[in-house]
């Protein structure tokens, strides 16, 4: 019986449905990623690289060749392949914790060498894998694990402002925008241009999408929605940060 | 035509004779991160590597530089990274990977002193951490070298070993090693009949994924117990398998040693001068000297300690190597006497008086 709507050509049949809790963005964000690949006919280009986080769960999400790496090391990973074959297309895959702190010396550094490679992170404000700790995008005031009382900035300093930073040290051919889940034509629009921008090697491109975490977020489906659409845009504003002046002949 | 032509005697030290060994061998590109004593292996590198096409990436610590590493491999490349000291207690993270995935990277290793920064200069104290290094079970080749001829060789070596077993493969050497210089034959493997093993990209294949081919998917994560033990009975398995081929080790003298001097690396050096005078002079002296520290030359050390009264352990270090010894003589009786100098260089005339007092019988 397969009454589920029409899933993208390069998604492994396999493997769905898939592994992540209901509600997740992660879910969301790799449907957009996996209709863009169709769109483009680039799967059999792609490399897909995912983190150690929930993102590890899309080791085999997909019907393209896929690295599940270590917490953090997807973007070397990634930036080490893409420098070996300049001729596949790379998508490193990873959460807020692996992208902007435990590995966010790679990040910094892939973007400032301007590394031709596309990174999709994932901003679920939380370390989601290990159980809902604090992570770098956790919002002011915002409850986890480990800020029980609310996220008290004197105490355990400020979100991180991914996309912003990565747009300040890139060059003139980067791409760099935030989506969410809750705008998920955008989001699709987003990540092709980030793909896009990879394919014309015009430099870095990186693409933070807001997600939901109903699990850790303690949120019915109500409060997530109302949570990723209405509030963490507050901290996070979403658009395009940088596009690149495409220059023509 | 070959990047060699013949049989070239040089004069080199021996961070240059890893570059040149790496670009006879075929490798395609270097990942690296600087550290003394083996930033020269990246300096000659970025010199040579244009010339012949090949590519190099400063990275941004050593564990980019060993991730970067395995990307490079994944594409079918044959890449490597060069560390020490602090370098390679990062390179650890990478490498664990490696030998979860059975990724074949190379990584030549410049000992330096430790723990921490300790010197830039010399020691054997990264025996424990290069074969044992990371979360896991030692799944790794390591060749310890003794002489610039032998890293020229071995580096050589690593890359085949690496791809035909598909073990994270190191060239253990030191800061002496890498700063000094020394004549070696640099040679083109095929001239001498070595057939470089066919690297084969483990992603990018040609064709459509799910289609013409299945999708590589490579993961390093299981959800249960049992998934994992089958994954690890099975390398461990190969792994055991292959030993026998490729473990290598070089001994002296050995029948009915009074002492069986036990060194590795540029010790040995030290070590088999001493014996080889001691022997001379008509004593009954010999060595033993494992080339492959991981896997380690068990059953020839037993057979060789089997026939000696006692042995002594040499090396640059608070007792590495004599731990590995030990592991591996387990359940034989036998005296074994030490000269650890960790972080310190070690003579020949050391050895020598440390030989005289335990044949003397004067020893403590
Ligand atoms: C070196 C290392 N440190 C810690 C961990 C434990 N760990 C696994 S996932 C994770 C956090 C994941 O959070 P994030 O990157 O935000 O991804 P999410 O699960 O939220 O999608 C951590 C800390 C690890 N696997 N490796
Ligand atoms: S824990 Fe959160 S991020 Fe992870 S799969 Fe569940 S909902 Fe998604
Ligand atoms: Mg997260």
């Amino acid at each position: 019986m397969d009454i589920q709507p029409k899933m993208p050509k390069s998604w492994n049949a396999a493997t769905k449905p898939h592994k992540f809790c209901p509600g997740c963005g992660h879910g969301l964000i790799l449907k957009a990623l996996g209709q863009v690949i169709d769109e483009m006919g680039i799967q059999d280009r792609v490399v897909f690289g995912c983190d150690i986080g929930c993102s590890l769960l899309s080791w085999d999400f997909f019907n393209v060749d896929t690295v599940q790496t270590h917490h953090g090391r997807t973007t070397p990973v990634m930036v080490g392949i893409k420098k070996a074959r300049p001729d596949r297309i790379v998508i490193a895959y990873m959460g807020d914790g692996g992208g902007y702190a435990i590995g966010s010396q790679h990040l910094v550094n892939a973007a400032t060498r301007d590394d031709k490679i596309t990174v999709i992170l994932v901003n679920n404000t939380v370390y989601a894998m290990t159980g809902g700790q604090m992570a770098p995008t956790t919002m002011p005031g915002q409850k986890t694990e480990t800020t029980p009382f609310g996220r008290d900035v004197e105490q355990a300093g400020y979100p991180m402002m991914g996309p912003e930073m990565v747009a300040a040290i890139t060059q003139e051919g980067a791409y760099v925008a935030r989506g969410s889940v809750a705008k998920f034509r955008k989001l699709k629009e987003y990540i092709r241009k980030a793909l896009e921008n990879q394919i014309a090697m015009r430099g870095f491109s990186f693409v933070e999408a807001l997600s939901t975490c109903p699990t850790n977020w303690r949120t019915n489906a109500e409060k997530t929605w109302e949570f990723v659409e209405k509030i963490m845009p507050e901290q996070y504003p979403l658009g395009e940060l940088k596009v690149p002046v495409i220059k023509e002949g | 035509m070959g990047i060699i032509e013949g049989e070239k005697k040089a004069f080199m030290t021996g961070n240059e004779a890893v570059a040149w060994a790496a670009l006879v061998a075929g490798a395609e590109i270097m990942y690296g991160y600087p550290i003394t004593p083996q930033n020269e292996i990246m300096q000659y590198w970025t010199r040579l590597a244009p010339k012949h096409g090949r590519k190099f990436l400063q990275t941004e610590d050593e564990l980019s530089a060993g991730f970067t590493t395995i990307g490079g491999v994944l594409t079918g490349k044959r890449a490597f990274t060069a560390t020490a000291g602090p370098g390679n207690v990062l390179m650890q993270e990478p490498m664990s990977m490696a030998e979860a995935m059975r990724i074949p990277t190379v990584v030549v290793v410049q000992q330096r002193g430790g723990p921490s920064t300790a010197t830039v200069i010399y020691s054997q104290q990264e025996v424990t951490l290069t074969c044992f290094g990371g979360n896991g079970e030692g799944l790794r080749v390591v060749y310890s070298t003794s002489s610039h001829q032998e890293l020229y060789d071995y580096t050589i070596k690593a890359f085949n070993t690496a791809w035909k077993y598909r073990f994270p493969t190191f060239v253990l050497a030191d800061g002496y090693q890498a700063k000094m210089r020394e004549s070696l034959v640099l040679y083109d493997p095929e001239e001498r009949g070595i057939e470089m093993v066919p690297t084969e990209p483990f992603v990018g294949k040609p064709g459509m994924p799910g289609e013409d081919r299945p999708p590589a998917h490579l993961r390093n994560t299981y959800n249960i117990e049992e998934e994992l033990e089958e994954v690890l009975k099975k390398d461990i398995q190969e792994y055991e398998q292959m030993a026998p081929e490729i473990i290598e080790y070089d001994e002296f003298n050995t029948d009915g040693a009074d002492v069986l001097v036990i060194a590795h690396g540029v010790v040995f050096r030290s070590a088999a001068m001493a014996v080889r005078k001691l022997a001379d002079e008509g004593l009954k002296v010999g060595y033993f000297r494992p080339i492959t520290l991981r896997p380690f030359p068990q059953e020839q050390l037993r057979q060789a300690a089997a026939k000696a009264k006692q042995l002594m352990v040499v090396e640059s270090a608070y007792g590495q190597l004599l731990k590995l010894v030990k592991d591996n003589l387990y359940g034989m009786d036998l005296p074994i006497h030490t000269h650890l100098r960790p972080g310190v260089g070690v003579t020949p005339e050391e050895v020598v008086a440390d030989l005289r007092t335990v044949l003397e019988g004067r020893e403590d």
